[in-house]
């Protein structure tokens, strides 16, 4: 039963995690918090013109949490900002079941997370900082436009 | 002589399955499970007197209304009040408390006034006084907690001063194992002319209680973290100080005199009490007292404590463990955290063994942040759990770390 949840690709993702560590001046900067349990995540990107050029994460959090957004890191970088947005949207509707992963989808390694309610919340954490950022207009926000002194 | 598998066999959940292993509850501080009479008693009361209360002249109703007020006595009674007057029902500890913040805050507290909490209040009796100093002016002033758990009373008694209108602490901690010092606490409030109320979530299920002893004006605790239903508490409060404050909702049963353009407010505790209450949950409350009181709270306190010192003791052997709270006098609570293994991962581990353990922030983000985690892991017992369900506990984390330790 665990197996299914927590899963090999899970395991390593939360154990050697990917891009994860600050981005110095990121275009994208978002935290966000998991009200329910306190864990935490900030995600950063790096756009080149309309493209996702690199994805950073840290925070603390449970596997699930990590591990996802570890997964995401790999997933958006180098995507367009809208295929990103798209991405997103696939993958949180993936995530509450109303879509089903592709058979060859690294993603898939997620799938278990699916039949427990309280934690799917943890495996979107990050993917919604994302799509926060995106939507306060990541790059050329003005937030972020201005220069640190 | 307590006999604990005596207890047990009155707790019909304690009998069912989790995935086919037997349930191991220790999730006590979040809420109880119910003895059988508390479950009659709810049944009993709509099978046979069910109306709604203190106005009807009819047989039904007046059953009704004196089953209720009956329960008002008991509650009284298990809390040393030392009369009944003074007992409010309300839907729990959180309401308990933001009728104080509201109905007496509004009115008593002035810019520069200040509330004294402590740094490990859990939210609700954080977020209310929050509420009321952004509405009045006042001020939140909170004594620091030590390494150890315990309260910095040095610091309380700096803090607490002439411009105290209020302190607020909780009695028992719901994260550290700690009984706060809260009769101190309530003479350096009264030393500087201000009120005090005991946040009792944690302390009027596990302890002997007496509220002339604590020598507090307020006292809140919760129905159903003490064997009673959900949606049913109390505060008590002073008489003399529930008389002068104003009205927290409004309603039937909280007037005495309606008019188009103003009304004039029932006597405590039914000045507080608006609208159709919880009827039923106070009457199975009232039956939850009752089976304390049987079992004696010495008892229970006394069955907690070594059962809390066995869990410490037992969790301790975990190689890198850190326990949160003092190494003595502990409640039946214990918060940790393990390197290797985030909290939630954990109780999702425990859960495939039918083990039911807390993880999260326990509702008090502030004292996380001051214990330097984002989360901890919470086993928390009561009076029918065991030393083999500790047992079962140390071994399915063992167990989990395991799990996770394979993968690296």
């Amino acid at each position: 039963m665990m197996r299914e949840l927590y899963t090999q690709v899970i395991m390593d993702h939360c154990q050697r995690p990917r891009n994860q560590g600050k981005l110095e001046d990121a275009d994208l900067e978002e935290h966000l918090l998991n009200p329910l349990c306190g864990d935490e995540v900030v995600v950063y990107a790096a756009f080149d013109g309309d493209r996702v050029a690199e994805v950073r994460f840290s925070g603390r959090g449970c596997a699930i949490s990590q591990a996802s957004a570890s997964m995401m890191t790999e997933r958006l970088s180098g995507k367009s900002l809208k295929e990103a947005e798209a991405e997103i949207e696939m993958f949180k509707e993936q995530m509450v079941g109303k879509k089903e992963f592709p058979k060859l989808d690294d993603l898939a390694a997620l799938k278990g997370v699916v039949k427990y309610p309280s934690r799917v919340k943890c495996a979107i954490l990050a993917w919604s900082a994302f799509h926060e950022g995106l939507s306060k207009g990541g790059r050329g926000s003005e937030e972020l436009a201005i220069p640190e002194e | 002589m307590y006999d604990v598998e005596k207890v047990r066999t009155e707790f019909p959940i304690l009998g069912r399955k989790v995935g086919g292993k037997d349930l191991v509850y220790l999730d006590n501080a979040a809420t109880s499970q119910k003895p059988r009479r508390v479950l009659e008693a709810l049944n009993e009361y709509y099978e046979e007197h069910n109306a709604n209360i203190h106005r009807g002249v009819h047989r039904l109703s007046e059953e009704a209304t004196s089953a209720y007020e009956g329960s008002r006595g008991k509650v009284a009674r298990f809390l040393g009040a030392p009369e009944e007057t003074g007992l409010v029902f309300t839907r729990g500890t959180t309401e308990s408390v933001n009728l104080v913040a509201h109905a007496w805050g509004r009115k008593e507290l002035r810019e520069g006034d200040e509330v004294v909490l402590t740094e490990v209040e859990h939210h609700s009796n954080l977020v209310p006084w929050q509420l009321a100093a952004r509405a009045t002016g006042a001020k939140l002033r909170f004594v620091p907690v030590l390494e150890d758990g315990t309260l910095d009373m040095e610091e309380a008694a700096r803090l607490i001063g002439p411009r105290t209108k209020m302190v607020a602490a909780v009695h028992a901690s719901n994260v550290l194992a700690t009984i706060n010092p809260v009769e101190r606490l309530a003479e350096l409030a009264h030393e500087a002319g201000a009120l005090m109320l005991v946040d009792g979530a944690q302390s009027a299920p596990h302890l002997p209680v007496n509220v002339e002893a604590l020598g507090c004006d307020f006292f809140a605790c919760s129905g159903h973290k003490m064997l009673g239903p959900t949606g049913v508490g109390v505060l008590w409060g002073r008489p003399e100080v529930l008389e002068e404050m104003d009205p927290f909702l409004g309603g039937g049963e909280m007037i005495r005199e309606v008019h188009l353009d103003h009304s004039t407010w029932n006597d405590p505790p039914h000045k507080f009490e608006a609208g159709t209450m919880n009827i039923a949950q106070v009457v199975g409350f009232g039956a939850a007292v009752d089976y304390l009181k049987g079992l004696r709270m010495e008892n229970v306190r006394e069955h907690e404590r070594r059962l809390g010192e066995y869990a410490y003791q037992r969790l301790s052997e975990l190689e890198g463990i850190t326990i949160h709270g003092p190494t003595e006098d502990r409640t039946g609570i214990a918060s940790f955290t393990l390197p290797d293994v985030h909290p939630h991962d954990l109780s999702q581990l425990l859960d495939e063994e039918g083990i039911a353990i807390r993880s999260g922030h326990h509702c008090t983000q502030p004292l996380m942040r001051r214990l330097g985690v984002v989360a901890t892991a919470r086993a928390s017992f009561y009076l029918y759990n065991t030393e083999e369900e500790v047992d079962a506990l140390v071994d399915a984390l063992a167990r989990a770390r395991e799990f996770f330790g394979a993968f690296v």
